[in-house]
């Protein structure tokens, strides 16, 4: 056997992923199963070359510790509790800061797609302060609210304002006008018309600003707890930063992509169940 | 089938019931003009329009599209005000609402169910909950739609959401109803059922109605009076009464000479102005 034929011969077995599997496996594997194990085994395919990089001297472990010690270094805080203060404490700011945005964005955003004066007054408003980016206006937050809670809280409730409003102006202005016609000819008084017309009629936009607003958020509340704040995950990974802890930096970047996750797949859920009349896309 | 010696006849402002009552009349439209704004120039949509409509009268207007027919239900409605003249709804009973409008094309809301739908108007005036129930599922069972009280309207097909309109009309108890285009966008066999079914629901309540239709078939078989409106600008080319006794029924109407004499006699008025309509069109696009 020629050194070439050989060579084509183990490419037979490992040219493809599908192929090696089935072999491994014995049993029949569809390109759909493949590309689910591959995307489920990848994420530990990295993390297992990154240890062994990390413990073989290739990578400095200043910068990118050992995936073992950082998960050492998880234990410990989940035992002594630092992890999960820090993280009630950001989701609380989040979970008011949002509350704080999202129902005046939602009255004033409705109100402003149903009444073309407001609407001619406020646009003006949103398109000059929208482009300003969030965290310029921290330190005037800190300033004004000082270092506590508040400052925090409002921070996340102006990132969450500007999604969740604009795009309920935008869904009411999508509200087939014969909807609100069928208001008027029914009767409904206004309170009536925002509850049950522009609101429903609007919430499909709406969701998404939601969604868009609570991701801002998280954004949001992570940067206000590095400069203002005693507590948070914010604070914990500008801590570590201080005390050059970067397994802790690691671990607070970690929980924040989770939450984020936890936090987009909830609102996906959210959405689902409260707009069962959209037709499934 | 003999016409009826009792039709609706007009003498001054008072009208003769089918039943021999006299009473003045429960529409009264009076040199009404409609005009729009459009680009800057004026466009005139309805021309002095006069019009008595009594009480309990299945009133329907035909003409060619653009005349101005859903605009003056509209203003009928009050959902547009007349640039001049006056629509005077003779109230009786103001505990009910003075009017109900079937809109033309898709106007249920998707994001509530059919019951929530047809409950809508009942809701806005504030009806007692057990009372809502009951008139509900009343109107739902006339419209054969209780299987489906708790879908959604993008789970029926558009026959069924139009009868949901229509139960959503009936259900306030107008003292008018006022239907633009209900059936046009329903095919032959669905449109005789929905016919039948209206006149079967019509005949119980009684109720004045202005019915707005393309189909001068649909205007015999279910109208007291036709008024044939002009092509643009709208105006009241003629007002037919239509001799047929009631209960009605589709079929057996459809089949006797009187009926095909009427609708070619309809016919006659209407195609003068549908030809002038698409002239129009045709001069509208050189
Ligand atoms: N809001 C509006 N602004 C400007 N023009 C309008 C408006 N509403 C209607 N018109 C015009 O008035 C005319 C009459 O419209 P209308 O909707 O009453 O016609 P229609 O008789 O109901 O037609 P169709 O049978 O096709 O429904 C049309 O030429 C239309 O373009
Ligand atoms: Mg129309």
């Amino acid at each position: 056997m020629s050194a070439r034929s050989r060579w084509n011969e183990r490419a037979a077995v490992t040219d493809s992923w599908g192929i090696t599997l089935r072999r491994v496996a014995n049993i029949n594997i569809t390109p759909a199963v493949r590309d689910r194990l591959i995307s489920i085994l990848s994420p530990f395919v990295l993390l297992a070359s990154w240890e062994a990089c990390a413990v073989g001297g290739l990578l400095d472990t200043r910068f990118f510790p050992a995936p073992s010690t950082v998960f050492s270094t998880l234990v410990k805080l989940i035992e002594t509790g630092v992890l999960w203060d820090n993280t009630w404490a950001s989701m609380t700011r989040l979970f008011w800061g949002f509350l704080l945005g999202a129902i005046p964005a939602l009255a004033v955003g409705i109100a402003m797609g149903l009444y073309r004066p407001l609407r001619a007054a406020i646009d003006p408003l949103i398109a000059l302060t929208y482009p300003i980016p969030k965290s310029a206006i921290l330190p005037l937050l800190l300033l004004i609210f000082g270092l506590g809670e508040a400052s925090k809280i409002v921070m996340v409730a102006i990132g969450v304002f500007y999604p969740i409003c604009i795009n309920a102006v935008a869904g009411v202005l999508e509200i087939n006008k014969i909807y609100l016609d069928v208001g008027k000819n029914f009767q409904a008084s206004r309170w009536n018309v925002f509850r049950t017309i522009a609101l429903p009629g609007a919430l499909p936009f709406i969701m998404s600003g939601v969604k868009l607003g609570i991701g801002m958020g998280l954004i949001l509340i992570v940067l206000a707890e590095m400069v203002g704040a005693k507590s948070g995950l914010g604070y914990m990974i500008w801590h570590a930063w201080e005390i050059l802890a970067v397994e802790m930096m690691y671990i607070g970047l970690m929980t924040v992509a989770v939450i984020g996750y936890a936090l987009s797949v909830l609102s996906n859920e959210l959405e689902r169940w409260i707009l069962p009349w959209k037709v499934d896309r | 089938m003999k016409p009826s010696a009792s039709s609706a006849h007009q003498r001054g402002g008072v009208v003769a019931l089918p039943n021999g009552r006299a009473e003045t009349s429960k529409i009264r439209i009076e040199n009404l003009s409609k005009e729009f704004k459009l680009r800057g120039k004026a466009f005139k949509a309805l021309d002095t329009i006069n019009l008595d409509i009594a009480s309990g009268t299945f009133f329907v207007i035909v003409g060619p599209s653009g005349c101005g027919k859903t605009t003056l239900l509209r203003v009928l409605a009050g959902l547009e005000e007349p640039t001049e003249g006056t629509v005077t709804v003779n109230r009786t009973e103001l505990h009910r609402p003075s009017n109900a409008m079937v809109f033309q094309g898709d106007s249920i809301f998707p994001w509530m169910t059919v019951w929530e739908n047809a409950a809508y108007g009942l809701r806005m005036r504030k009806v007692p909950k057990a009372e809502i129930r009951d008139i509900v599922d009343h109107y739902l069972d006339c419209t054969r739609l209780t299987k489906f009280a708790h879908s959604f309207p993008h789970q029926l097909s558009g026959g069924m959401r139009q009868r949901v309109s229509i139960a959503r009309a009936f259900a306030t108890d107008p003292e008018v109803l006022l239907m633009d285009e209900p059936f046009s966008a329903l095919d032959e066999q669905n449109r005789t059922l929905l016919h039948q079914e209206l006149l079967r629901i019509w005949e119980q309540h009684k109720k004045t109605v202005v019915f707005i239709t393309h189909s001068v078939d649909e205007a015999v078989i279910l109208g007291d009076r036709i008024m044939v409106m002009t092509a643009h600008p709208g105006r009241a080319k003629v007002t037919v009464d239509v001799p047929f006794e009631r209960p009605r029924s589709v079929l057996e109407l459809r089949a006797t000479p009187e009926y095909g004499e009427l609708v070619y006699r309809i016919w006659g008025y209407l195609r003068e102005e549908v030809q002038s309509a698409a002239e129009e069109a045709e001069g509208g696009r050189k």
